[in-house]
């Protein structure tokens, strides 16, 4: 702590002895691509819209390179003001209490112009500490969904999409029937068939309200509603209902081949569909067991927050808070929703979107926002707050590729990622003391 | 006859630039290493606390460290002896060629300049189980190839990746191992009735033995070292770690999980082992080798 406060210091003279020019500071991402192209032209505006600041994005690689990259930094006191940070990578920022600036702090402290309540709350919920208050600022977020192949579906005499699991292992009897090589694969399976299928049946995924309210959080993905599910999923996969495909977005391939008629994946993935996918699809809700529950909740967010990291002077932590405000201004977040199929953040960008008949030209897009907002998030569906979640998911990636594969049960399976996923919680706690 | 130099500091001040590259890049970082291993730390640096032996104890209970093990050690042998077999199967069929000797060569030592990463996506691509021509190929004989899934069809698609690119490595060396190979020899051989199996085994092989040794040594040594680019961008270490090498644990556990620590633990651990082997080596499997 002493020597990064002598680097504050430091950087504070170098700063000060320019203070006439506009107040640079770094913004380290990691959007490539056509998303990456949209972020920078989001700067640019904002660059170009006041001449006191100037912000410069820097694409610091994948999620983990970025975040990985960004810790070296602030080791080395060359950290940027704000990281975009992975949703795993959560519970990691916020045990950092000397590193981070929690942004509802440097709204107060910069007065900056700030209304928690304008942000979805099931979106916030994921980034805020036990009494709400919002630690990052939610930028790029999604859920998962359900794409289908209408033509597929057609072929099939089916008209809509299922909306409960009871119905997507129906609907791939009748497209198997009619010639579809699988029913439906996955994407993102600890994300969408775990974490997600936990909170949407308002089962807890973890002790300590999921990990929120303290660090000797126990997993608790091992009971009996997840092992249902997976049991089914492997009794579906024998029977070609379900087709495992990898472990991020690998699978996407099966549905865009049309192998595959269904695929539930991140509502980011809307963009890429729409250019890989050379058939109707359509997006529909993640489904449900009719069977456990009458109203399924929100589903929970993936996607990346952004941090404000300490060390820095005032000046540059009022860019940063202005920086923040404008990407939350209803015209921005609506432009980065439309583009990027992200979340919409505020409710603001939600109606903005609305009321220029986006959702109407573009029909599906809006299933994961009404997904998101049909209820309030119980403690089981605000989010997940687990250290080492990186090397969690990893274990459980492993455990299901276990069970896909036939080499252990579902229900041992479950119970020795929970019980390696334990071993990595106390080591984050221990690391945390 | 023994040669004096009359000067005491020359000899050292020759050497100063290559003790000072060692310390700098070698010696500092590893004993940082060192230090870190006895540590626990938070991902920021924020805490540092001494912890003597735990990050040792905790490796030597986990049974996912002795998985990783037994993997390195199936995947780096497999990359050791496929590379060198084919290698030497080559280097032996290359020598025979007479006509467009150089084109057949040069062909085979290209691969070596492919990065180990690129080296790895091109395999991973060919054998991409929804869109790969070869797993869609092995798939129409009946072979069901998934990777994603299948821990020992993993293994084969990074020891293959990994093999690839040492193969040319090898390849020289045989090629001109065999090219210092004197003629009267297998002439002699030849003469005396020898079939050209005979030949190859009995006078070839064991002059060739210096070579295949040294080879030996490298090839385990990239494998254990060197292979991270190619496990990196293809299988990550899955499915269920069956990939997942003592290399490969060292960074995932050490920049993704942020356990500094423990990442320093292994690199220590894995640093023995190497030492290890190649003792080993030189002891027990050098005494066979005739020079």
């Amino acid at each position: 702590m002493r020597k990064s406060m002598f680097a504050t210091t430091v950087l504070g003279l170098s700063i000060a002895s320019s203070s006439f020019a506009a107040t640079e500071i770094e913004w380290w991402h990691a959007m490539g691509g056509a998303n990456g192209e949209k972020l920078n032209e989001i700067v640019k505006e904002f660059n170009d819209s006041q001449t006191q600041y100037k912000v410069d994005p820097v694409f610091k690689g994948t999620y983990t390179e970025t975040m990985t990259s960004a810790i070296a930094a602030f080791r080395a006191h060359k950290q940027p003001a704000i990281v975009q940070v992975f949703e795993v990578g959560t519970a990691t920022m916020m045990a950092a209490k000397g590193a981070v600036y929690p942004v509802y702090k440097l709204m107060k402290d910069t007065k900056a112009d700030f209304d928690p309540s304008a942000y979805l709350s099931s979106v916030t919920g994921y980034y805020s500490d036990v009494d709400g208050n919002m630690l990052s600022m939610p930028f790029n977020s999604s859920t998962p969904v359900l794409y289908y192949n209408k033509e597929m579906f057609k072929k099939a005499g089916l008209t809509t999409p299922p909306k409960t699991w009871e119905e997507v292992a129906a609907y791939s009897k009748k497209l198997l029937a009619s010639g579809a090589q699988c029913g439906f694969t996955t994407g993102w399976q600890s994300w969408v068939q775990l974490e997600n299928l936990s909170a949407r049946h308002d089962v807890p995924f973890a002790s300590n309200d999921d990990g929120f309210s303290g660090l000797d959080t126990k997993l608790l993905f091992n009971g009996p509603l997840q092992v249902m599910h997976i049991t089914k999923m492997h009794e579906w996969q024998k029977s070609g209902i379900f087709s495992y495909g990898g472990r991020r977005s690998d699978s996407a391939p099966k549905f865009y081949s049309q192998q595959c008629a269904m695929y539930t994946g991140s509502s980011s993935a809307f963009g890429g569909m729409t250019r890989n996918a050379k058939f109707d699809f359509g997006v529909s809700s993640l489904p449900y067991w009719a069977s456990e529950v009458k109203q399924p909740n929100n589903t929970i967010i993936g996607g990346a927050s952004l941090w404000v990291l300490q060390g820095k002077d005032k000046a540059e932590y009022k860019a940063a808070a202005a920086f923040l405000h404008f990407l939350s201004t209803p015209e921005i977040q609506a432009q980065w929703h439309q583009f990027t199929g992200y979340l919409p953040i505020t409710h603001a960008a939600y109606e903005l979107t609305k009321k220029e008949g986006f959702y109407q030209a573009h029909p599906g897009t809006e299933a994961a926002v009404l997904q998101m907002t049909a209820s309030e998030p119980t403690v089981n569906s605000r989010g997940l707050r687990l250290g080492n979640f990186v090397q969690i998911r990893d274990v459980i990636n492993g455990a299901l590729e276990s069970v896909w594969s036939g080499k252990e049960t579902p229900q041992a399976a479950l119970d020795t990622a929970v019980k390696r996923g334990d071993m990595l919680l106390r080591k984050f706690e221990k690391a945390h003391n | 006859m023994s040669v004096y130099f009359p000067q005491k500091k020359l000899p050292y001040l020759l050497v100063l630039p290559q003790l000072v590259i060692t310390a700098i890049f070698f010696l500092w970082p590893a004993g940082q290493a060192v230090l870190q291993a006895f540590y626990r730390e938070d991902a920021f640096g924020l805490s540092q606390q001494f912890v003597g032996l735990e990050n040792f104890v905790d490796l030597f209970q986990d049974p996912l460290y002795y998985k990783s093990m037994v993997v390195t050690m199936v995947f780096s042998f497999s990359v050791a002896f496929l590379g060198i077999a084919v290698a030497l199967w080559l280097a032996v069929m290359a020598d025979r060629v007479i006509r467009g000797r150089m084109v057949y060569q040069t062909l085979l030592v290209w691969p070596y300049a492919v990065a180990p990463a690129l080296a790895g996506v091109l395999w991973w691509i060919l054998f991409d189980p929804n869109i790969g021509p070869v797993a869609l190929f092995l798939d129409r004989i009946g072979l069901h190839w998934n990777h994603f899934l299948n821990g020992d069809q993993a293994m084969i698609l990074v020891v293959i990746s990994a093999t690839w690119k040492q193969i040319s490595y090898n390849f020289l060396f045989f090629l001109a191992g065999l090219q210092a190979i004197p003629r009267s020899l297998i002439e002699a051989a030849a003469i005396d009735g020898a079939s050209s199996f005979k030949r190859f085994w009995d006078i070839v092989f064991p002059l060739l033995s210096p070579t295949t040794f040294f080879l030996l040594v490298v090839n385990l040594v990239y494998a254990f070292f060197e292979t991270f680019g190619v496990i990196d961008t293809t299988t990550q270490g899955g499915p269920d770690g069956s990939t997942n090498t003592l290399v490969y644990k060292v960074f995932k556990d050490g920049f993704i999980g942020l356990d500094s620590g423990g990442s320093a633990a292994q690199s220590i651990v894995l640093m023995a082992i190497v030492g290890l082997m190649t003792v080993i080596q030189f002891r027990f499997i050098e005494r066979k080798v005739q020079y």
